[in-house]
């Protein structure tokens, strides 16, 4: 069962997509999953043949849970406890990619009899918690476990202990799902603010030459392939990140790891209550009609409730906007384990000096709340400096 | 296209952005944006729903005009005449 989020903790089983001796491609859709945010397609990570599908629908499973065993292409196939050694369980350590593999390597939960890789943390704490290192899956680079995932499984057996019985009908009432997401926000915005020092910086930008260039833009092209200003934005955002790398990435007990892909989480709201951030993927990289075409499918996707495993496990950095309704500051608040969330108000007209005359402008307020053990204010004023040089030159973007 | 059928058809394709909304309550001269908590992807989707349904070409200069019902039903009148004749 992948993470699908820093605070997730389990999800039900739906659907096999695959049966047993598929072969299946990475990216894949091999299963779907119910979480608090919606039926989520999972990706499969490795690719081969499917060996066994472990878990069946219908079943809730803590995060980490072995989901199915697929036998990597060049495996001999084998059986008993030497299998989950040599083959790749479809469970993934989303949360934290590493920089050098786009695709996190399929992670298996440590087999009895070979040493647990844990920190110390991770290790008083499962002692203090009575929970047996070997069920745990780590999330730390190479699967060590961390205090968070220690955390993670002692909750998960609380909730157990009173959950339905294995084979309910997963819980699908709309109610039920917003009273969940409210929980997942609330266990990671908490997390957030006890463990995350921010930092916050905000600059005004004048959007003279972005709204005049878009409005021309848009004049000339159909009502379908219009754009957003807010893709102008999270473009200029991960254009900036190249400038400022240091804040785009994750956070784990060893420090920051800063990564060299570009997967921006935006910020969607519900309108029946809660917020969802699904991954825009390799943002710096794409044109900006690739990327409004593909802003359009994820809030689509978002509203309707079917986002895929790699798009709420990816992000390194979000930006959120909330000007929709006239809010012209936001004061973020960092999403764990990333390192940085970038806010834009409503773009508003407002007196502005120009070679030492008062003229009206459309301006917004973009802000930064940073994780202060990986970067200062100075480097945050950069950034945001690099985001305001971007945007007075939109036909680059 | 009568205005009846008009109006049943905006609210279709409103009915479509937000499936959640209840269209009983909507006051015609008030905007959708205020009364149903739309945002500048949920405009866009509406245009482009009211292109497809209306086949109607919409500027961008022109989407204030689509704000309320009575708004809609004001602009689209004129093609639809015209279609008519």
């Amino acid at each position: 069962m992948p993470t699908l989020g820093a605070d997730m903790q389990a999800g039900t089983l739906i659907e096999w997509r695959k049966q047993v001796g598929d072969r299946v491609a990475r990216g894949e859709i091999i299963a779907e999953v119910e979480t608090d945010k919606g039926l989520i397609e999972i990706e499969v990570f490795t690719p081969g043949v499917i060996e066994r599908l472990v878990v069946a629908p219908g079943e809730q499973v803590p995060v980490g849970t072995v989901l199915a065993i697929i036998r990597e292409d060049g495996t001999p196939v084998e059986t008993g406890a030497a299998m989950q050694s040599t083959t790749s369980a479809v469970v993934a350590p989303a949360s934290v990619p590493t920089a050098a593999q786009p695709m996190p390597p399929a992670m298996t939960p440590p087999t009895t009899g070979t040493r647990v890789r844990a920190s110390p943390a991770a290790r008083a704490r499962a002692a203090e918690r009575g929970i047996d290192l070997s069920t745990v899956v780590g999330s730390g680079p190479g699967g060590v476990i961390e205090r968070e995932d220690v955390e993670r499984a002692a909750a998960v057996g609380e909730g157990r202990a009173g959950a339905a019985p294995a084979g309910a009908p997963p819980e699908t009432a709309t109610s039920e799902r917003q009273t969940r997401m409210r929980q997942t926000i609330a266990a990671a915005m908490a997390r957030s603010k006890r463990e995350i020092p921010h930092y916050y910086l905000a600059q005004t930008i004048d959007m003279q030459r972005t709204t005049a260039w878009l409005a021309d833009a848009n004049a000339r092209r159909p009502v379908t392939e219009r754009l957003l200003a807010g893709i102008l934005l999270i473009k200029a955002v991960a254009l900036a990140l190249r400038e400022v790398p240091e804040l785009n990435g994750t956070w784990s007990e060893d420090g920051a790891r800063v990564r060299s892909d570009v997967h921006v989480g935006v910020a969607i709201g519900l309108r029946q209550g809660g917020v969802v951030v699904p991954a825009l993927h390799d943002v710096d990289r794409r044109t900006i009609d690739d990327l409004m075409q593909g802003f359009r499918d994820l809030v689509t996707r978002a509203r309707r409730g079917s986002l895929r495993s790699s798009e709420l496990s990816e992000s390194t950095i979000t930006v959120t906007s909330l000007g929709e309704q006239g809010v012209e500051t936001v004061f973020g608040v960092i999403y764990p384990p990333q390192l940085a969330i970038v806010g834009f108000g409503k773009i508003v007209e407002r007196p502005w000096a120009v070679a030492g005359q008062a003229v009206v402008r459309p301006v917004v307020t973009a802000t930064l709340a940073a994780d202060h053990r990986v970067t200062d204010g100075h480097r945050g004023g950069l950034f945001l400096a690099a985001i305001d040089r971007l945007l007075q030159a939109p036909e680059r973007l | 296209m009568t205005r009846d059928e008009m109006q049943a058809t905006i609210l279709r394709v409103l009915g479509e952005i937000a499936p959640e909304a209840d269209f009983a309550r909507l006051d015609p001269r008030v905007s959708f944006r205020d009364q149903l908590d739309l945002d500048s992807m949920d405009v866009l989707n509406f245009v482009i729903g009211l292109h497809t349904a209306f086949g109607v070409d919409i500027p961008e200069a022109d989407y204030a005009k689509l704000a309320t019902l009575e708004g809609c039903l004001a602009y689209l009148q004129v093609p639809c005449a015209a279609a008519r004749t």
